[in-house]
């Protein structure tokens, strides 16, 4: 899921990352192509709107305007507010203290609802809880026997209502039957709907009434496309729903339905269906899904650790030294302990939008540990003066930091193409330290 | 049961009111905004533009179909001189009524003896309950329907068709829960050439279209169709689910090109949905759409007619 969005986004990042200088109009560029991306992943039209807004309030700010990344910078107030919009952590079911926590399943027809009681029930009984599963649907040819079939695939049981038509006394009446069973947990499924047919939302806050849940659960097709909002919306108000699972999540689905959703109710998303399989129900973590859907590990991280760990002063002084071509091996070594500081490469090339397409791109750490050794044993003129290192002098540093010359031949000629490179990107304007890192040619050994 | 017993009394509620009674919701969104903008003062200008593009997104267009729609009304109302809203309305229509009608073609049912129908779409996409719908509606023109049960993987999906044939008094062919669809349909099709049946419609099991191993399943079905009646199914229709958005590109496409399909069908307009990516599936992949479900009842599934559905949508 949301592999689509996230290209498109990758994209516009890409795009945004180039930039060193921000102006508005680049702003509402790169606006309208979120717009475009979130529309096209069947976002509601009304959320995307609420979603830019302060966006965009944002992104012109002074201070991203001011700052040495602005482009970095606005992708970090869309992912902040990408996470606002879908939520932090994984929110579970809460078990009522006097069993049994009773649980209303409700939606649209073909949601899913049914299918979704049996995994709901399987992963319950893996908790060891016993459970009621309650068939309300009584409009839908064979629902009933569906539920049946389900509760003896999966050993557990299911209220037998007989003949009984009417949903609501078949919910009062499964209710008492699972006091007497002593059962934790009741789920019961109610006949899809449409939100246009008050009769059935009327039904529907009657069995709410009589059952007093715990839990009602909306379960939403997350395909669905710019209705998802007001679906999610008319259910709410008309019930009141606790939490969302979002079925068929398995396929190509752009996703935008749980940003919808989740927007318009607030409720948390607490499970997705990802397969037909009575197992495949999994639990809805929204910061995973955020870094997902970003489809880049994790830039927020990203930006976040340069931030502590480039001190803003050090930084300036640095663009400093790249525009007078002042640049030493000393201030290279200086940079490669601050990168290190930041963590292991593995783990910040994951956080690099599109780096985690290079799969079996190897980083070893030890180059670090090698030039430093080599720098390490080079004098200070030599440091200061790259270019004075001739062939005797190579031979005396090869020896001291344990390499070959063909090391020091190979990091000399490297560290040119650095020389080069930051000229470039001082001429940019701002310290693009992910070109520094990609580009240099360091890592890719 | 209780389905039954009202259609009875609403059944003769004539098409083109209970359409447009089902797609009440639809049209009082769509074009209660583009009505809006035609009787406001409203000029052929970026503003209008703006309202229009966003009530087509709303309606599931698709922003690449809903810019190459506006693209071309523009084009219109710079040739035509084009200067009140309602004329403006009038074009947008006749383009949408266009490229809904281009597909146009009728189901027929006296070149085939028995005629094949195959049912494909994802889960809940509504396939059981249109094809109890159809075989009802076929049944009471006189036509001799079997139904065949190859949903033969979702929990008690044969006893929801065996109910629908029970309540239209007709066959249903079905093998036990778990069976090769292909069998089901093979014995099918057999039976419906032995007794001489005029249609037999082929339930299968919903499935993702990104499950490769269930769309080799669908092909597979369809071949062997095709070995017991040459030429057979005559019919292989897409159900899709108007709620859903433009993942139903993605579905359309696929089960195209798994399945080389014959029309659509699209089920659940009753709500407020609005089922917009019919546009460009209908520019883009050049099939027909042969019905609507506008209800829940068995005489809710109606022949489309592009004409009625714009109209519907976008009255003025």
């Amino acid at each position: 899921m949301f592999e689509n969005l996230s290209d498109r986004l990758e994209r516009i990042y890409k795009k945004l990352k180039g930039r060193g200088v921000l102006k508005e109009a680049d702003v509402d560029e790169a606006l309208r192509e979120i717009r475009v991306a979130l529309i096209e992943a069947d976002v509601s039209l009304p959320v995307i709107k609420d979603f830019l807004a302060p966006v965009r309030e944002k992104s012109i700010g002074q201070e991203v305007m001011k700052s040495l990344t602005p482009g970095h910078q606005m992708v970090k107030i869309v992912n902040d507010e990408l996470t606002v919009l879908i939520g932090d952590e994984f929110q579970d079911i809460q078990f009522a203290s006097r069993p049994p926590t009773v649980i209303l399943m409700a939606g649209l027809q073909g949601s899913g609802k049914t299918t979704t009681v049996g995994k709901l029930a399987k992963r319950f009984k893996e908790k060891g809880k016993s459970c009621l599963l309650v068939p309300a649907d009584v409009y839908r040819p064979a629902a009933i026997e569906q539920l049946h079939v389900l509760g003896r695939d999966l050993d557990i049981a299911v209220y037998e209502g007989g003949d009984e038509k009417d949903p609501i006394a078949i919910c009062k009446k499964a209710l008492d039957n699972a006091t007497e069973k002593m059962s934790q947990v009741v789920i019961i499924d109610t006949a899809g709907r449409q939100q246009v047919d008050e009769e059935l939302m009327e039904e529907l806050k009657r069995i709410k009434e009589t059952v007093q849940p715990h839990e009602v659960l909306f379960v939403a097709d997350a395909m669905m496309g710019q209705q998802s909002a007001e679906i999610a919306k008319t259910f709410n108000d008309a019930v009141g729903i606790d939490g969302v699972i979002l079925t068929k999540m398995d396929g190509d689905a752009r996703g935008g339905a749980a940003l919808s959703i989740k927007s318009i109710t607030g409720k948390p998303i607490r499970f997705v269906g990802m397969g037909e399989k009575l197992d495949a129900l999994e639990p809805f973590h929204p910061d995973r899904i955020v870094s997902r859907i970003l489809g880049m590990g994790d830039v927020m991280s990203l930006v976040e650790k340069a931030e502590e760990n480039f001190e803003r002063e050090e930084q300036e002084e640095l663009q400093k030294k790249f525009k007078a071509n002042a640049f030493t091996l000393e201030d290279f070594r200086d940079q490669l302990k601050q990168i290190q500081k930041m963590g292991s490469m593995e783990q910040l090339l994951g956080m690099i939008p599109g780096a985690g397409k290079l799969k079996g791109l190897k980083v070893d750490n030890k180059a670090f540990v090698q030039i430093e050794a080599i720098i390490n044993s080079m004098t200070p003129r030599e440091r200061a003066r790259h270019n004075i290192i001739n062939a005797s002098r190579k031979r005396r540093i090869a020896q001291g930091s344990g390499t070959k010359v063909n090391d020091i031949n190979k990091l000399l000629k490297q560290f040119a193409q650095m020389q080069k490179m930051m000229k470039k990107v001082s001429r940019g304007g701002g310290l693009n330290f992910g070109s520094l890192m990609g580009g240099g040619g360091f890592m890719g050994r | 049961m209780e389905e039954m017993e009202q259609t009875g009394e609403e059944a003769k509620t004539g098409f083109f009111a209970r359409l447009k009674s089902g797609l009440q919701k639809t049209r009082s969104s769509l074009a209660g905004g583009i009505e809006n903008i035609v009787q406001g003062k409203a000029k052929v200008g970026p503003e209008l533009l703006e309202e229009l593009e966003e009530t087509l997104l709303i309606a599931d267009v698709g922003m690449e179909t809903t810019e190459f729609i506006l693209e071309d009304l523009k084009k219109d109302v710079a040739q035509n001189r084009l200067r009140e809203n309602d004329e403006v309305l009038k074009h947008l229509k006749g383009r949408m009524i266009e490229v809904l009608s281009q597909n146009k073609k009728p189901i027929e049912f006296n070149a085939n003896k028995p005629l094949v129908i195959l049912m494909v779409g994802i889960n809940g996409s509504g396939k059981t309950t249109t094809i109890g719908k159809l075989a009802q509606k076929w049944k009471q023109e006189g036509k001799k329907v079997l139904l065949a049960a190859g949903d033969t993987f979702r929990a008690a999906a044969i006893d929801q068709l065996q109910v629908w044939a029970e309540r239209a008094g007709i066959n249903c062919i079905s093998q036990k829960s778990g069976a090769d669809p292909s069998a089901v349909a093979y014995d099918a099709v057999q039976a419906a050439v032995a007794r001489n049946m005029d249609v037999v419609l082929i339930d299968t099991a919903g499935r993702l279209q990104t499950n490769q191993n269930l769309m080799e399943e669908l092909k597979k079905v369809k071949r062997v169709i095709g070995k017991v009646l040459p030429g057979a199914p005559h019919e292989t229709l897409l159900v899709l689910d108007a709620t859903l958005g433009q993942n139903s590109i993605s579905q359309a496409k696929l089960f195209h090109e798994a399945l080389d399909l014959d029309g659509f069908v699209m089920t659940k307009l009753d709500g407020t949905a609005k089922g917009g990516v019919l546009l460009n599936l209908s520019g883009e992949l050049k099939l027909p759409v042969h019905f609507i479900g506008v209800g829940e009842k068995a005489d809710d599934l109606q022949a489309f007619d592009s004409e009625t559905f714009v109209d519907a949508l976008i009255s003025t």
